[in-house]
């Protein structure tokens, strides 16, 4: 069985299909909601035996590299760190194929946001290398 | 790293014993590591013989058993380096009371040489009696990487002076490090480190010590009210304060009162005595803040330099300000320490608090939510957000 990450993004990655604000300035409810839904994809993928791990990271970003002998650490925030990728967290699933993968990846996209209408929210799909053989 | 035997038999009894065989072993000037792996092998023999053959005075078997695993340890070490075999003398009974051998045994667990999380890690595994399984679990570590810390820890304890251990102000720390781990684990770590703290309070005078157990009790007390039933945080002011556990609450305020009967009060006391005021009132609305701000004052006056030293009590007298002097008041006391917490979340949460008091919604939600992108714990995150969109929903109404 193929492990896949659901990477679940704070800014970067297509388009958005619906623009919508920060999640502190939903109404109450649809917080709730929000928030009760992916209570509820981590249980469902639990009961189906699909979940391996979910994590979620703070915003907050360090590049660090070597600095060379002698040299403190090198570290930016990165080059326009108000544009690029950040990544938030994301679902580790264990799943039949990676046609399941995208399904569940659409399902977690169908989160309720503002108004209680679904956020469309892109998801970036990753397959994790494994340590089985290639089927191929 | 040997497995955790003879668990299912009499886990509560043996819980007590194993570090008591191990602190004698210790106390005798046997190596750390190598008394834990031959009481391992001991407590396997004693799974294979006890059914049949209970031991009368188990403590008594254990470290015979052990000790003749200790001595043919070093037997074949010495046959290996072709060494003449050591005289060994047969181990003297312990002279010392049981408790003060398991205190002995935390003082080494907590010697200044180890990071605070070995410490940790060996006090649990040491003196607690847990798996090392089961402290894997409570840190959201692999058991490998659980095992190799502990196993670490106990190889930097080797060759080293154990008649010298930490001092107690370390252990003290390192248990309530224990205690606020077991808010967010699944093992119920507040519950070990309440265990740990109430021997010790059995084994010395220190009032500081009867002040971590009672600031334990009383924030235990409050934990069944601490989440709703789908795990969402509960803020103090609308806990539903008839789930608070009163015999938990008693306890701590006795045990707070034979600290604060010593004279010599510290920063454990001190917190204690504010966790109590805050146990003690009926409703949110009956908290008595002015009380609550005078221990506050004192917990500041224990540094010379609370802002910088002890920014957390400095944060929490805002708060008390805030609600005794006034919402501006208390804003103020959170500006001192703008440069030295200003990124933590916890001084944005503080201060949407304090603007909510004072009825400036606008900036309550502003500050919540810089707080929510601060927080590093998604039960905290979550409740900041919802506190965000909370008072922006109370101002669009």
């Amino acid at each position: 069985m193929p492990k896949y990450l659901l990477l679940k993004h704070y800014r970067g990655g297509p388009e958005p299909h619906r623009a919508v604000p920060p999640m502190d300035q939903w109404a109450p409810e649809d917080v709730e909601a929000h928030m009760g839904f992916l209570k509820h994809v981590s249980e469902l993928l639990e009961e189906n035996g699909e979940y391996v791990d979910a994590q979620a990271l703070t915003p907050a970003r360090t590049w660090v590299r070597y600095g060379g002998p002698d040299a403190a650490p090198v570290t930016t925030d990165g080059p326009l760190p108000e544009t690029t990728d950040l990544v938030a967290g994301w679902y580790m699933i264990d799943v039949e194929s990676h046609e399941r993968a995208v399904e569940l990846a659409a399902y977690v996209s169908s989160e309720p946001g503002p108004g209680g209408k679904p956020l469309y929210e892109w998801i970036d799909v990753r397959e994790v290398m494994s340590g089985a053989p290639s089927d191929d | 790293m040997t497995g955790e035997p003879v668990r299912g038999r009499d886990e509560g009894a043996l819980r007590v014993l194993v570090p008591r065989v191990l602190a004698g072993l210790v106390r005798r000037g046997e190596d750390f590591d190598a008394a834990e792996d031959a009481l391992q092998e001991a407590l396997l023999e004693a799974l294979r013989v006890w059914p049949e053959h209970p031991p009368r005075d188990p403590r008594a078997w254990l470290t015979t058993v052990a000790t003749r695993r200790l001595v043919d340890a070093r037997r074949s070490e010495a046959a290996r380096h072709h060494r003449e075999e050591a005289t060994y003398d047969e181990p003297r009974p312990a002279a010392t009371e049981a408790g003060d051998d398991t205190l002995f045994l935390l003082f080494c667990c907590c010697h200044p040489d180890l990071t605070p999380a070995s410490q940790v890690a060996l006090a649990l595994r040491a003196v607690g009696g847990l798996t090392t399984r089961e402290i894997a679990d409570a840190f959201y570590v692999p058991e490998a990487t659980m095992a190799q810390r502990i196993s670490r820890a106990k190889r930097a304890l080797q060759r080293r002076r154990l008649d010298q251990p930490g001092d107690l102000a370390v252990v003290l720390r390192v248990l309530y490090l224990v205690y606020t781990a077991g808010h967010a684990g699944r093992v119920d770590l507040a519950g070990e480190a309440i265990r740990l703290a109430r021997q010790l309070t059995l084994a010395t005078e220190e009032p500081e010590a009867r002040g971590l157990l009672a600031l334990m009790l009383l924030n235990h007390a409050r934990l069944p009210a601490r989440l709703d039933p789908e795990g969402r945080i509960v803020p103090l002011d609308r806990q539903d304060r008839g789930l608070w556990d009163t015999r938990e609450i008693a306890e701590g305020v006795r045990v707070l009162q034979s600290a604060l009967a010593a004279a010599r009060p510290g920063r454990y006391q001190v917190e204690a005595a504010i966790a109590a005021l805050h146990d003690d009132a009926a409703s949110a609305e009956e908290t008595d803040w002015p009380q609550i701000l005078a221990w506050y004052d004192d917990l500041v006056a224990l540094t010379d330099d609370p802002v910088r030293q002890d920014p957390a009590a400095v944060l929490g007298r805002a708060v008390a300000v805030g609600h005794v002097l006034g919402a501006a008041a208390g804003l103020r006391e959170t500006d001192r320490l703008r440069d030295v917490i200003g990124e933590r979340h916890r001084w944005h949460a503080v201060r949407g608090h304090l603007h909510e008091l004072g009825g400036d919604l606008p900036a309550a939600a502003a500050a919540y939510a810089a707080a929510a992108r601060r927080a590093t714990n998604v039960a905290e995150r979550d409740h900041l957000v919802r506190q965000a969109a909370h008072v922006r929903g109370r101002r669009a109404m």
